[in-house]
């Protein structure tokens, strides 16, 4: 499992609020036994709707790290939309809020999803849209994004920001490796036990 | 924690494997429900580590979302949906899990079956890889949504990592005035808390509103606590609990349904328990509810008319714009009298007994408006098997609605079941997101399962106080 310090890669701008799961992959595209193929259908009713929707636009083709708004993720708990977005190529996301199991899917699939104040999401997308060719870097060592000669400061949760950062965002190594203290627990809940006083 | 525990750090404690090295616990799950659209992808990657199901009797499965409501014959017309179907049914089959496969007569919405067979019970943690997994919190439980790759984790290890959420007690005192549903009351929270407002919280909702209200009720309001953000949301056990739960096939029976009893009113919040936040609502204030726009939060009183832009603080203003634009629906107007395509009660929000008991009463004597495509969908096939029993199945049909098998169906639009085009859909379900009923313009309306009803009935959005008999009468 590899350590994730930092992302670097130029930047695609969506700062939109509230951005749900289904927008991100509508579910027609969850009729899948695999995650195969997800990253063609990544927003792809947006898209049809938007003629200059930012994920057909060829200027940002090769873009990994996404500029989002606030509470980017929200509904569905499918992790089909972070893997239908790391597919098309984003490994990294910049926004004001997320949902928190987005933001758990994330961090299961080595993707940091960083928080930033609104003014710098702006700011980011400014750059961005100015100039596609510009290099975002999103550390998650020192909580920073740079872009050019800017640089502002990001958050993402302690846990998340370990598990990258060591290695362990695969969290199921972790789990197993403690499987008499499971079945110690498994054993003394009381609706495992009869219901014993 | 300090002070008398809530029933959430109760739960949460008595779970508590271990402290991971990132901070978050690792815990102990009582109950892990599965069905075919977010586990393939886990049994595989069990298959890749050569890992077997630690705990397969806590594991349930059953189908739902992919499953068609009109012709159910095997093979499904949908090739996609049938290789789903055939996908959970060799992964359960291989991994010795207990599906709730189609033929099985206790099949349905995941979380209508895991009540209705009282595998859901109070104390326990409870997850499934849907968000909607906080109805069963309900009961008292610690119920929520998982990814792909947590089921994976949870299927191998029977737990998973998570950071301790906060808790929120939201508190709706007084009483519900007729034609004001527990659909409402969600709807109403949702819209004062906002969607993102629950991030990090778990919701205890507490107060005379909800010890008044049956299980079924309580599903509702717990259901929708992911569409205010928070990932849980549960109501303390009591009676009302125990007695649903007596002599359902999961429950424990005898002298052990006495203790298990006694176990689950001890897990209740005191009445001196802290929280992280207390928020009080009226009940005087709630009137039936209805979105307009986009996000479950986008919702008004039929009494009021839709908000205008200057009423929303600037950073919101550009989500409102949009949201006018594409449910077309104008600043300022009621949506008394907006007119609707399709009508469907069913999903897990409001597709048990007793919503269709409440739809029935209202559509019964009267008939669909031409031109509405109306659609009841029972949440399961005990709940289909119910209805029939009481005669509701003839009439919803003499009155021109569609009567369906148990599934998921137009909520999410992942079966045949889709809007078309723009439509504009009066539904039951929880979500109003673009293109969520399966058409990338349709619209979504959302409501209680008797705003529903009236809306079919007069082929646009209703008051159904108007319909309803005078209180007292």
């Amino acid at each position: 499992m590899s350590e994730i310090k930092q992302v670097t890669g130029t930047g695609i701008p969506l700062l939109l609020d509230d951005i749900d799961t289904d927008r991100i992959i509508p579910a027609r595209f969850l009729r899948c036994v695999t995650f195969d193929g997800l990253g063609d259908h990544a927003f792809e009713d947006d898209r049809q709707q938007d003629p200059n929707h930012p994920f057909d636009n060829p200027a940002y083709q090769n873009a990994s790290v996404l500029i989002g708004g606030r509470n980017f993720g929200c509904g569905s708990s499918r992790e089909h939309a972070p893997q239908s977005l790391i597919r098309w190529g984003i490994r990294a996301i910049i926004a004001s809020s997320y949902a928190e199991i987005f933001f758990g899917n994330c961090t299961a699939l080595g993707t940091p999803a960083v928080t930033a104040a609104p003014a710098d999401l702006e700011k980011l997308a400014a750059l961005v849209e100015e100039d596609p060719t510009r290099e975002i870097n999103v550390d998650v060592q020192t909580k920073k994004v740079t872009c050019g000669d800017f640089t502002c400061d990001v958050d993402i949760l302690d846990s998340a920001r370990e598990a990258l950062l060591s290695g362990q965002w695969d969290f199921l190594n972790l789990l197993l490796q403690n499987e008499e203290k499971i079945r110690k627990t498994g054993g003394e809940v009381p609706y495992l036990n009869n219901f014993a006083v | 924690m300090t002070g008398t525990k809530n029933l959430f750090n109760k739960v949460w404690e008595l779970h508590e494997v271990d402290t991971l090295p990132s901070g978050q616990s690792q815990l102990f799950i009582g109950l892990h429900l599965i069905h075919e659209v977010t586990s393939p992808q886990a049994f595989a990657m069990l298959r890749e580590r050569g890992l077997k199901v630690m705990y397969p009797e806590r594991t349930m499965a059953t189908v739902d979302h992919i499953v068609p409501t009109d012709n159910q014959a095997r093979p499904f017309v949908d090739l996609l949906a049938e290789q789903m179907m055939s996908e959970i049914e060799k992964n359960c089959r291989e991994f010795g899990v207990t599906l709730l496969d189609i033929n099985d007569d206790r099949q349905g919405i995941v979380h209508i079956v895991g009540p209705e067979q009282g595998l859901t019970q109070p104390g326990l943690t409870i997850v499934c890889g849907d968000s909607h997994t906080s109805t069963h919190g309900a009961f008292g439980a610690i119920a929520f949504g998982i990814g792909t790759s947590q089921v994976a984790g949870v299927l191998a290890t029977q737990t998973l990592a998570l950071g301790r959420p906060k808790v929120r007690r939201v508190e709706v005192n007084g009483e519900l005035a007729p034609g004001v549903y527990a659909k409402d009351v969600t709807l109403h929270i949702i819209r004062k808390l906002g969607v993102k407002g629950g991030i990090g919280y778990a919701y205890e909702y507490a107060g005379t509103v909800f010890d008044n209200m049956t299980m079924e009720e309580r599903m509702t309001v717990c259901n929708m606590s992911i569409e205010g953000g928070a990932r849980c949301g549960y109501i303390n056990p009591d009676q009302t609990t125990i007695d649903y739960l007596r002599d359902r096939p999961f429950s424990p029976k005898g002298e052990e349904f006495d203790r298990a009893a006694e176990w689950w009113l001890s897990l209740a919040s005191g009445p001196d328990a802290e929280y992280d936040d207390v928020v009080v609502f009226d009940a005087a204030e709630i009137e039936p509810t209805v979105t307009w726009g986009i996000t479950p939060g986008q919702s008004i009183g039929i009494g009021e008319n839709i908000p205008t832009l200057d009423q929303f603080p600037k950073e919101d203003q550009a989500g409102i714009n949009e949201a006018y634009k594409y449910m077309h629906l104008d600043a300022g107007q009621s949506l008394q009298g907006v007119n609707i395509d399709v009508a469907f009660i069913g999903s897990c929000t409001n597709g048990r007994i007793s919503d269709l008991r409440e739809a029935a009463q209202l559509v019964k004597g009267h008939h669909v408006a031409e031109n509405v495509k109306a659609l009841v969908v029972p949440g399961s096939q005990q709940v289909r098997k119910q209805a029939i029993e009481e005669g509701l199945d003839k009439i919803f049909i003499e009155a021109g609605f569609e009567w369906r098998e148990a599934g998921c169906s137009m909520c999410l639009a992942m079966n045949p079941d889709k809007l078309q085009g723009d439509q504009m859909c009066a539904s039951s379900s929880n979500r109003n997101f673009k293109g969520r009923q399966g058409s990338p313009t349709g619209r979504t309306l959302l409501m209680s399962p008797a705003m529903v009803a009236a809306a079919a009935i007069n082929g646009h959005v209703t008051d159904v106080r108007q319909m309803l008999e005078p209180a007292g009468v």
